[in-house]
């Protein structure tokens, strides 16, 4: 199932989301976990969803995933209005999600094993894909045997293996320690460019989002909704040093403000 | 920091699985455990010899030493039943148990209706039922595989079922993502992730399952080790009690190996050893 790139799309939206919600069914009533969500994103971006927990980022994910149906509204993945398991995407979870019993070569391969793609280019592409992100003599160690950052490295490289044209991170790094995280950063960003695709990532952390994006879309909670879109004007490629300079610190204080003003952070002046 | 890793952490040898497994390393592991029984054999034998105890109260290890000589030929007939039943009643276990484990997993219907029976069965004590099986299947092999089957099917399905639920949402979503039908999610995330589970539940049945047939043999059997043992009890030979005693145990001991044997050829991955850091 895996999609041709790096040839030139027609115009128009990537992705395409109109008038979503999403209510859960709970015990103790219903839970409005999205409320008319309109975004458009176009082919290539990267944009990230910001916001605090519970404001219903990670479930937008799932929904354009297609591995949850909205319960309104109407949500366009290139051609094809999602109505189930999209598999035209890579995803990365916040828990790396490696299976056990796989080697790091493995569970790269997993997803052509899956999708029946010809497994020896597969089996080059992944071992290229574990030398850009600097695994070359992991191939065969077992998830047990690596640390937190190698193994979402993995799964990051598994996600990219069949060339999607777009890739869902959730919170990719949330699990990380902060060194880490700064290199699966660059990791990502160079993967990024190396492979033209539209990625659609989740955070909660505001520098997070303003290194890795063009545009930033700030969410609320409690029902979810958009709040606002600011578009990232930073030159590429970004390098670490350039959080510490005017032009980001710009846009980490907007956005910071922008949190404080809907409530989230409440400081005592 | 996350890109020196690699540099710091020598790469992996590609094959590890079987190659950890020799016997001599297992004997240099064990070997403590080895020398504390070599111990209390020792002990034994001195104390039955300086307080002269008489044979049938408690034979020494040299004389059951000898009697085992002695009685080989039979022992080793009567042990060729007894591991029939164990191994098939096993087997038939297996294949009762797990295809259980997976309608459990996969239907709400088998969960509600039937998961909680087989897990209250278990109150009812497998041994009085015996006689019975012998009443219904007469004194030939099928009671000795019936008993062994309700013995050991109950940690074959546990461990399953535990096993089988422990694959989570987020990897089934994976899976699902990359275009996984049902069938491709079940032998390739849902059946490997219970593997470790299910071999724990294995090894458990072929403990229940050694007594299963003794238990069986007892109640009503005219061939097997738990006839020898009855025989011998009622001529109050409790040397040849002692000598079948051992038997079955080392044939306990051996089927509980055979299982690790296995599980390390199939779950290779659990024996990997951690070096994750920061």
């Amino acid at each position: 199932m895996s999609m041709p790139q790096g040839v030139a799309t027609p115009v128009g939206a990537h992705i395409a989301i109109s008038g979503v919600s999403k209510t859960f069914r709970g015990r103790s009533g219903d839970v409005q976990a999205l409320n008319d969500i309109n975004l458009s994103i176009e082919r290539g971006e990267f944009v990230s969803i910001l916001g605090p927990s519970g404001c219903g980022k990670s479930t937008l994910l799932m929904l354009v995933s297609g591995l949850v149906p909205a319960t309104r509204g109407k949500i366009e993945v290139g051609e094809k209005t999602i109505a189930g398991p999209n598999s035209d995407v890579g995803i990365v979870f916040q828990q790396d999600v490696l299976l056990e019993w796989r080697t790091a070569l493995q569970n790269v391969m997993m997803q052509a094993e899956i999708r029946k793609s010809d497994l020896v280019a597969a089996k080059a592409r992944a071992t290229q894909l574990l030398e850009m992100v600097s695994l070359t003599g992991f191939e065969g160690a077992y998830p047990k045997e690596m640390s937190g950052g190698m193994r979402q490295r993995v799964s990051i490289c598994r996600a990219l293996l069949h060339k999607p044209p777009l890739l869902l991170m959730d919170e990719p790094f949330g699990a990380l320690d902060a060194m880490t995280r700064d290199q699966l950063q660059l990791d990502l960003m160079r993967l990024c460019a190396d492979n033209a695709m539209t990625v659609f990532f989740i955070t909660h952390s505001i520098p997070e989002a303003v290194f890795l994006s063009d545009r930033v879309v700030v969410m609320s909670p409690r029902p979810g909704r958009i709040e606002r879109i600011i578009d990232i004007d930073l030159p590429r490629p970004r390098r670490l040093a350039m959080r510490e300079e005017p032009a980001f610190t710009h846009y980490t204080r907007e956005l910071t403000e922008i949190f404080q003003g809907l409530g989230v952070f409440r400081e005592e002046v | 920091m996350a890109v020196i890793e690699p540099a710091r952490l020598s790469p992996m040898p590609p094959a590890r699985s079987l190659q950890r497994f020799s016997p001599l390393r297992m004997l240099g592991r064990v070997s403590p455990a080895v020398w504390t029984l070599i111990g209390l054999v020792l002990f034994w034998e001195v104390a039955v010899r300086v307080t002269n105890v008489a044979e049938f109260v408690l034979p020494s290890p040299s004389r059951i030493a000898e009697e085992f000589v002695a009685y080989w030929p039979r022992l080793l007939v009567n042990s060729g039943y007894t591991v029939g039943e164990i191994v098939f009643g096993f087997v038939c276990a297996v294949l009762v148990g797990v295809p259980l484990a997976v309608l459990v997993t996969y239907s709400k219907v088998a969960d509600r209706a039937i998961y909680p029976l087989i897990v209250t069965s278990q109150t009812i004590p497998k041994v009085a039922i015996a006689p019975l099986m012998v009443a219904w299947f007469g004194y030939g092999i099928t009671p000795k595989i019936v008993i062994v089957v309700l013995l050991s099917f109950f940690p074959i399905v546990i461990n399953s079922v535990v096993g089988l639920k422990a694959s989570t949402a987020e990897m089934i979503y994976l899976a699902q993502s990359m275009g996984a039908n049902p069938w491709q999610i079940f032998w390739k995330f849902r059946l490997p992730q219970a593997m470790p589970n299910m071999f724990a539940g294995f090894k458990l049945a072929t403990v229940m399952a050694v007594i299963g047939a003794i238990v069986a043999e007892f109640v009503g059997s005219d061939v097997g080790l738990g006839y020898v043992i009855q025989v011998a009890g009622s001529s109050f030979n409790i040397t040849r009690q002692f000598a079948a005693i051992v038997v079955i145990s080392v044939i306990g001991m051996v089927l509980f190996m055979l299982m690790e044997w296995i599980e390390r050829i199939v779950v290779p991955w659990k024996h990997a050893s951690a070096i994750a850091e920061g």
